[in-house]
């Protein structure tokens, strides 16, 4: 596991955007999240959680399907609002932030989702100019261009750059997914199942290129999954979520040699 | 005392329909504006509407001159057909056909594609990359829709009073300025000032409308079917709401 500091990270970005810089949430984390409830209806699904996620430190959030995983992840970039409790990112809390405010943190949290959810009418290359055109209005043509072609290289598919997401295949959907949410040089990433839907040669590319693109940017992730050949890749921590809570957290090494029950069964 | 459900369900949907035009109302004059996007949506609704619209209303011309000439004949007034034609299309037959044919062809779109947009995440990703999908997909949507409709249905009447002119002269002859100079002659302010006030209104329901029912659209592909199904109904049966509130108003004011 990556050591938690307090420090903070300047990062390369356009100049009209100025650098990049991660301040800790509290106590040395860049995301603290404290007591989150939420519920749908009279179904709770996050029930006192509390998790912190370190700089530069992927951590895996397991659960069974439906166990709130993707409700927690939508709270903390603020797509759901968290009935009570502190969701800190970095180093504001979401639930009291106001659009305009939300918006500037988004800047600087990139979501993966499980569905990939390019714009199916825009090609590839609108899919990635469209949120640098929204933060960065000063970006010259040339710039966005080598912005576009650099973070499509990072995830080795500069050729598909005027193809429609159509014609892609699930693999090469992730990868341009996560292109577009790296071209925004975000400081922390949100992947909300990752692999799911993808070959075991797939998945386990793009468990690597997580793993690449933590050592590469310097990012802190929370990465939600059941899929344990992902979490073993990724992972530098695991945290459970069970019953709304956070079950259990430690290294996957220590979750395989568990005899608890309820961690055991993730390897079966 | 508890209310039917289908009660309970309209008036969900009214409050929510009301929400969302405040929230259009609070959001279309606050910066950013996306002017490019609107021109595209100027575009895709107006002109690409423009063969169909025109298309009927050419039809809708000829055929309401040749139903009315029967009538005309036997009363021995055939020589106002084009007086009669002319203000049936420009204050009423226009407007609503134009409408009810910008619903089905503009509500449906709009309603399947925020629909579609929204159960595949696509909004969502927007959102999270920072950039407001209301403001980006709702409200270039309703303002070009408000925009282009009364366009379309100057063009449409304009083409619907060639189509009358090609009926009048089926069965007899009548030239094209005598023809012309009777419509304008027997067209007066009142005729024209309610009849484009009315498309405003008819283009700003449709386009919310579609809009509300696709931005809301749950339960996946079956859903989006729903959504751009009742964007159609909903929005069609308000043309003919808005119609009759904008008579009896201008009724009122005296401009009827």
């Amino acid at each position: 596991m990556h050591a938690v500091r307090s420090d903070t990270v300047e990062k390369e970005g356009p100049a009209s955007d100025g650098p990049h810089t991660v301040g800790p949430a509290t106590d040395g984390s860049v995301i603290a999240i404290e007591h989150v409830f939420k519920r749908f209806g009279s179904n709770v699904v996050l029930n006192d959680f509390s998790l912190a996620v370190g700089k530069e430190e992927n951590v895996v959030v397991l659960g069974k399907s439906g166990s709130g995983k993707s409700v927690l992840i939508k709270c903390i970039i603020g797509l759901l609002r968290a009935e009570s409790g502190q969701i800190s990112v970095p180093g504001q809390n979401i639930p009291d932030l106001n659009h305009d405010e939300l918006d500037r943190i988004r800047a600087k949290v990139g979501f993966l989702f499980q569905s990939n959810a390019l714009y199916d009418s825009m090609t590839v290359r609108k899919n990635l100019e469209f949120p640098l055109r929204r933060h960065w209005i000063d970006l010259s043509q040339e710039k966005i261009d080598s912005m576009v072609t650099e973070a499509l290289g990072n995830v080795n598919l500069a050729h598909t750059v005027d193809m429609m997401p159509e014609e892609l295949s699930g693999g090469m959907s992730k990868r341009v997914a996560l292109a577009r949410t790296l071209i925004l040089k975000p400081d922390i990433i949100l992947y909300d199942e990752p692999t799911t839907g993808l070959d075991p040669v797939t998945a386990k590319e793009i468990s690597t290129l997580i793993v690449d693109i933590q050592r590469k940017f310097h990012t802190a992730s929370i990465i939600i999954s059941h899929d344990m050949h992902c979490v073993k890749l990724v992972s530098d921590r695991v945290a459970l979520l069970d019953g709304g809570k956070r079950y259990w957290q430690g290294k996957y090494e220590e979750m395989e040699a568990s005899n608890d029950q309820v961690l055991k069964q993730f390897f079966e | 005392m508890r209310l039917p459900s289908k009660f309970r369900q309209f008036l969900d949907e009214t409050g929510g329909m009301a929400l969302f035009t405040g929230r259009f109302f609070s959001q279309e004059f606050r910066p950013r504006f996306e002017f490019r996007e609107l021109l595209m949506q100027c575009y895709i609704i107006g002109y690409n509407s423009l063969p169909l619209v025109g298309l009927t209303g050419f039809i809708t011309g000829l055929v309401l001159t040749m139903q009315l000439r029967p009538a005309l004949v036997v009363y021995g007034v055939q020589s106002q057909l084009p007086v009669m034609v002319g203000i049936a299309i420009v204050r009423e037959i226009g407007p609503v056909i134009t409408a009810l044919i910008f619903a089905g062809k503009i509500g449906s779109s709009i309603g399947a594609e925020l629909g579609s947009m929204k159960v595949t995440e696509q909004i969502d990703a927007m959102e999270v990359s920072g950039t407001n999908p209301f403001k980006y997909l709702v409200v270039t949507r309703v303002v070009a829709a408000t925009l282009m409709l009364p366009i379309l249905v100057v063009l449409s009447d304009t083409i619907s009073l060639f189509g009358a002119y090609v009926g009048v002269n089926i069965r007899s002859v009548t030239s094209f300025s005598l023809f012309f100079r009777q419509i304008f002659a027997s067209l007066a302010f009142g005729d024209v000032l309610p009849a484009v006030i009315k498309t405003f209104l008819f283009g700003f329901a449709i386009g919310m409308v579609g809009c509300y029912r696709g931005y809301n659209s749950r339960n996946g592909t079956r859903g989006v079917g729903r959504s751009a199904n009742s964007a159609v109904v909903i929005s069609s049966i308000l043309v003919f709401i808005i119609d009759l509130m904008v008579v009896q108003v201008t009724a009122l004011l005296g401009l009827n």
